[in-house]
């Protein structure tokens, strides 16, 4: 997937959120959401983003969507840097890049019938009306597993995982190339989580467009990505593939979030936390490394400097002063 | 411990209540009150509309012989002091009360709507002023607003619906901008704005028809009110000329001079406005914990 | 420990029955469900969402809401007593003093208004008759028990000023404060960051143990259970259809929901693994509890299931030593395996 050109290239994104408080509303502080993020993610490929709350996961996730606009930096789809079009340029642009969301419950407009639902794209941008449209969104109920005859349902109607397919239906209805999933499944029962996993699979092995997966369940991301990028703090700690990843994790922060998943094995009982104290706020980021603050092995530099991404294997970059080849951390 | 009969309970738990008759007596059994409500409200729009049917004599046709007559089985609820008949003018009463009420309930939630609408999705300065605005209005009495109103339009049906109508604008502007904020941050109005739907067909197809439940409610609610106003309007003698019947008229002529020898100049018209109000309320309240429980309380 | 305290029974559920009514129905959020917790163990409740599990907790503690819910049937004794027998006030007593629960959000659970030392001397002082001074130092005593750090700065602060993960340590010990027999924790985690959750587990476990307390945890991730619980019961549609100790519930799953469940939870992958395998899926969805079908509520999504599951419901049998499961055909996937 590398020899091709990326689909998606995203270069030091940064997005900041101004704090005003007081009575005249002046900007008391900012945060530091994401905080210079790039990383690249080639056609039929799953790139997964991983992390805790507030690491910019989602930020990173909306703004490469222009649905949230970036402070600065660059989003390269197919090469077009889209990042500073106006909403007019941009409409275009809309039909190659679509969004699932974690709350199959409030995604969908409860006024609207499922079928109209997934329709209304292709409405939108003039693709197909009347009964051409029916036709195709009979197919599209098809493709993600829901029955023809229920496209005259409203949302309540449904379960929580076939209203996740109704969102996948409407984000599959314009043929987009990129589909950025955030935390698909986390609101999904084990079991439909299953369906709805195999489902995304199934459909990129079918169409060959690339995710853009993001979610807080390492497995869940490990299961379904081919590379796996580590947040924290705003910034990208780990990119690698994700055998590499998880075979052979290098940042302190990724091996701690790997230790700290409880494993469905009673018999690899390890219930002792790898790190103490919670994420420190983004509005004050710490200096230097981010992590250095709950980092078993930092040193006088993390708190001084930033770390930047370094390649200590072949497709994976590493962020963190005990790895720039010394290996100190092994 | 306590046992139950399951059958009991399940038709209590509204096991019937799939089909649309089923569902209607179900709720109508759990909200009591509301059902009576309906029904007055029912029987208020009925005698509006079989007005000509329902009334004795025409309303406005004056007997001079009969003035000031007692209830009796030929005028069974008297006659006032141009000897027209009071039942007859209270059945012509509900035309306009429900006329005002209606009319100016709609369009001042319609306005309220578009302003709460384009201040909500719009924000920035339009919603700034338009706050502001808003903020101005609701400092003044609905009542003396609707008084200045009539006073520099004059007393007709069209100004007097006009005038209750304004005062409306800013409770609905208020209810809707505060839902149209709340859906502007919902995933489905993110997921329009993904697929490159415009602002506006954001804003009338996707936040408009989800604030509807909440608009019904509190449209029913101030219905009672605009009749009220209505009435206020008119027993000031700024409402509805005459000769035309409305309640809050035929309260004003009649309260200083007759009340004492002729109360029942008084009585009716003071119950019949009392029961419309009355009705819509008791209506709007359950309609309210159906459609919309947030707002309870 | 001792072995007379090891064996010692806190709880004994036996058949409870709660129902519910609602505008679609009425249905049987927990149908005859039995099991018993000892001191200083750690029982699991595991299931889906509508499986009866946080109503099973909600029925032991009474707070299930009347109306619509209703317990019909069943006892819970609590060290002798049967709590549904008690009347309201003897049951507040027992309420955070015997028996205390931790909930999922930690932010709702807290009054935000009231400092953290304020609301767990509330906690305290409604069981015990301390004076003032004495509660609040035994409040940042249960503070300090949780790994606070600074535990009397944070008692002097308010919920908004903690973290989540602070938040959730401070309901724990608030729970924890009158030292009750039992402590039920629905989903503990399930709003917190992994690290975190990791954490919390860590501290839940290792205080049930210093202090004795049974413990019900009431999860849907088999990773949770697996790490912290000594036995497991799942639920599936009101119904206990299994009940086992970890380690035979995870060795030798016997009902094919539970064997299910377990297949299609991906797992963070070994090197060997292929990239995008298919996950073993269970077809269709959690029924409405409105609509059960008869005879095994599982059977429409079970891939084993023969015309007798669809006509009756399976007992409870104990398929192996301790191990009991619902399931008609239990026996032969014990054979089997």
């Amino acid at each position: 997937m590398t020899e091709q050109r990326a689909l998606l290239e995203v270069n030091e994104l940064v997005k900041h959120y101004a704090v005003r408080g007081g009575i005249l509303r002046r900007q008391v502080g900012t945060v530091h959401a994401v905080d210079g993020v790039s990383f690249s993610l080639g056609a039929g490929e799953t790139l997964g983003l991983v992390g805790e709350s507030g690491c910019g996961k989602s930020t990173v996730a909306r703004t490469v969507l222009r649905l949230v606009e970036p402070t600065s930096g660059a989003i390269k789809l197919d090469g077009e840097d889209i990042a500073p079009l106006s909403k007019t340029a941009l409409r275009p642009y809309r039909r190659s890049m679509q969004i699932v969301f974690q709350d199959p419950f409030a995604s969908l407009n409860p006024r609207m019938t499922a079928g109209d639902i997934v329709g209304e794209p292709l409405t939108v941008h003039g693709l197909a009306a009347g009964k051409k449209k029916q036709e195709r969104v009979a197919e599209l109920f098809q493709q993600v597993g829901l029955r023809a005859d229920q496209m005259k349902n409203f949302p309540h109607q449904f379960s929580g995982g076939q209203r996740q397919r109704i969102c996948i239906a409407r984000a599959l209805s314009l043929g987009p190339r990129l589909i950025v999933c955030d935390e698909p499944v986390s609101a999904l029962d084990v079991s439909i989580q299953a369906q709805v996993i195999n489902l995304l699979i199934d459909l990129q092995r079918k169409q060959n467009f690339s995710y853009l997966f993001i979610a807080h369940d390492l497995a869940v991301v490990a299961h379904i990505s081919h590379r796996v990028a580590v947040m924290y703090l705003g910034r990208i700690v780990e990119i690698a593939d994700k055998h590499a990843l998880f075979a052979n994790p290098r940042h302190p922060y990724t091996q701690a979030l790997l230790a700290s998943v409880p494993i469905a094995n009673p018999k690899a009982k390890r219930l002792a936390p790898m790190i103490d104290g919670d994420v420190p706020s983004p509005i004050n980021p710490p200096s230097g490394c981010a992590f250095h603050t709950r980092c078993r092995f930092a040193i006088d530099r993390c708190k001084t400097e930033r770390p930047a991404l370094k390649e200590t294997g072949p497709g994976h970059q590493v962020a963190c002063w005990l790895n720039d080849g010394t290996g100190r951390n092994e | 411990m306590a046992t139950i009969n399951f059958d009991a309970e399940l038709r209590r738990a509204g096991a019937n209540a799939t089909s649309g008759w089923g569902r209607f007596t179900f709720l109508a059994q759990r909200h009591v009150l509301g059902t009576v409500g309906l029904i007055i409200m029912l029987l208020f729009v009925l005698t509006a509309v079989f007005a000509d049917l329902i009334c004795r004599y025409d309303p406005l046709s004056v007997d001079s012989a009969h003035r000031l007559a007692a209830p009796s089985t030929l005028h069974w609820f008297g006659t006032d002091s141009f000897g027209r008949d009071v039942w007859s003018r209270i059945i012509h009463g509900a035309r306009i009360s429900l006329a005002v009420g209606i009319g100016s309930t709609a369009l001042g939630a319609s306005l309220g709507v578009i302003v709460g609408l384009a201040s909500g999705y719009l924000s920035g300065w339009v919603d700034l002023v338009f706050q502001r605005v808003t903020d101005i209005l609701q400092s003044l009495p609905l009542l003396v607003l609707a008084l200045v109103m009539t006073a520099a339009l004059g007393p007709s049906l069209p100004n007097v619906i006009l005038a209750i109508a304004i005062p409306l604008i800013p409770t609905v502007a208020r209810v809707i901008r505060a839902n149209t904020l709340a859906l502007r941050e919902q995933p489905f109005v993110e997921a329009a704005k993904s697929i490159g739907m415009s602002e506006m067909r954001i804003a009338l197809r996707h936040v408009l028809p989800n604030t509807i439940a909440p608009l019904i409610v509190l449209a029913t609610a101030q219905l009672g009110s605009t009749i009220l106003t209505e009435a206020s309007l008119s027993f000031l003698g700024l409402g509805i000329p005459e000769p035309y019947p409305s309640w809050g008229r035929m309260l004003s002529e009649s309260a200083a001079e007759y009340v004492r020898v002729a109360p029942w100049l008084v009585i009716f018209p003071g119950i019949a406005i009392s029961l419309a109000v009355f009705g819509t309320n008791l209506f709007g309240d359950a309609l309210r914990d159906i459609l919309d429980p947030r707002q309870r309380g | 420990m001792s072995e007379a305290l090891a064996t010692e029974t806190v709880l004994d559920v036996k058949n409870l029955q709660t129902v519910f009514f609602t505008n679609s129905g009425l249905f049987r959020a927990v149908d005859d469900v039995s099991f018993s917790v000892r001191r200083g163990e750690t029982l699991a409740i595991v299931g889906e969402s509508g499986c009866g599990k946080s109503v099973s907790a909600l029925s032991i503690m009474r707070l299930v809401p009347d109306p619509p819910g209703r317990i019909v049937g069943g006892s819970v004794m609590l060290e002798g007593t049967d709590l549904l027998m008690l009347d309201d006030a003897t049951m507040r007593d027992i309420r955070g003093n015997r028996i205390s629960m931790i909930f999922q959000e930690p932010m709702t659970s807290l009054n935000p208004v009231m400092r953290i030392g304020d609301q767990i001397i509330e906690a305290v002082r409604l069981h015990q008759k301390v004076s003032n001074k004495e509660a609040w130092k035994q409040a940042v005593d249960m503070l300090r028990l949780v790994r606070i750090p600074e535990p009397e700065r944070r008692a002097q602060e308010y919920p908004h000023q903690l973290s989540g993960g602070m938040r959730q340590r401070a309901m724990i010990a608030m729970a924890l404060a009158c030292r009750p027999a039992l402590l039920i924790a629905d989903e503990p985690t399930t709003a917190l960051d992994v690290t975190i959750q990791a954490q919390i587990l860590a501290l839940i476990v290792d205080l049930q143990k210093r202090l004795g307390t049974g413990l019900i945890l009431i999860t849907h991730d088999l990773g949770v259970v697996a790490q912290t619980a000594q036995r497991v019961i799942v639920m599936y549609a009101g119904k206990k259809v299994e009940e086992a100790t970890v380690e035979a519930l995870f060795e030798t799953p016997l009902h094919p929901y539970t064997r299910g469940l377990m297949a299609s939870i991906p797992a963070v992958p070994s090197p060997d693994a292929k990239a995008d395998v298919r996950l073993v899926e269970i077809p269709g969805m959690v029924p409405s509890l409105t609509k059960l079908p008869p005879g095994c509520a599982f059977a429409p999504r079970c891939k084993l299931a023969v015309d007798r599951c669809r006509q009756a419901y399976p007992p409870l049998e104990e398929a192996r030593p301790n191990h009991w499961a619902a399931c008609w055909r239990a026996g032969e996937t014990v054979e089997a395996s």
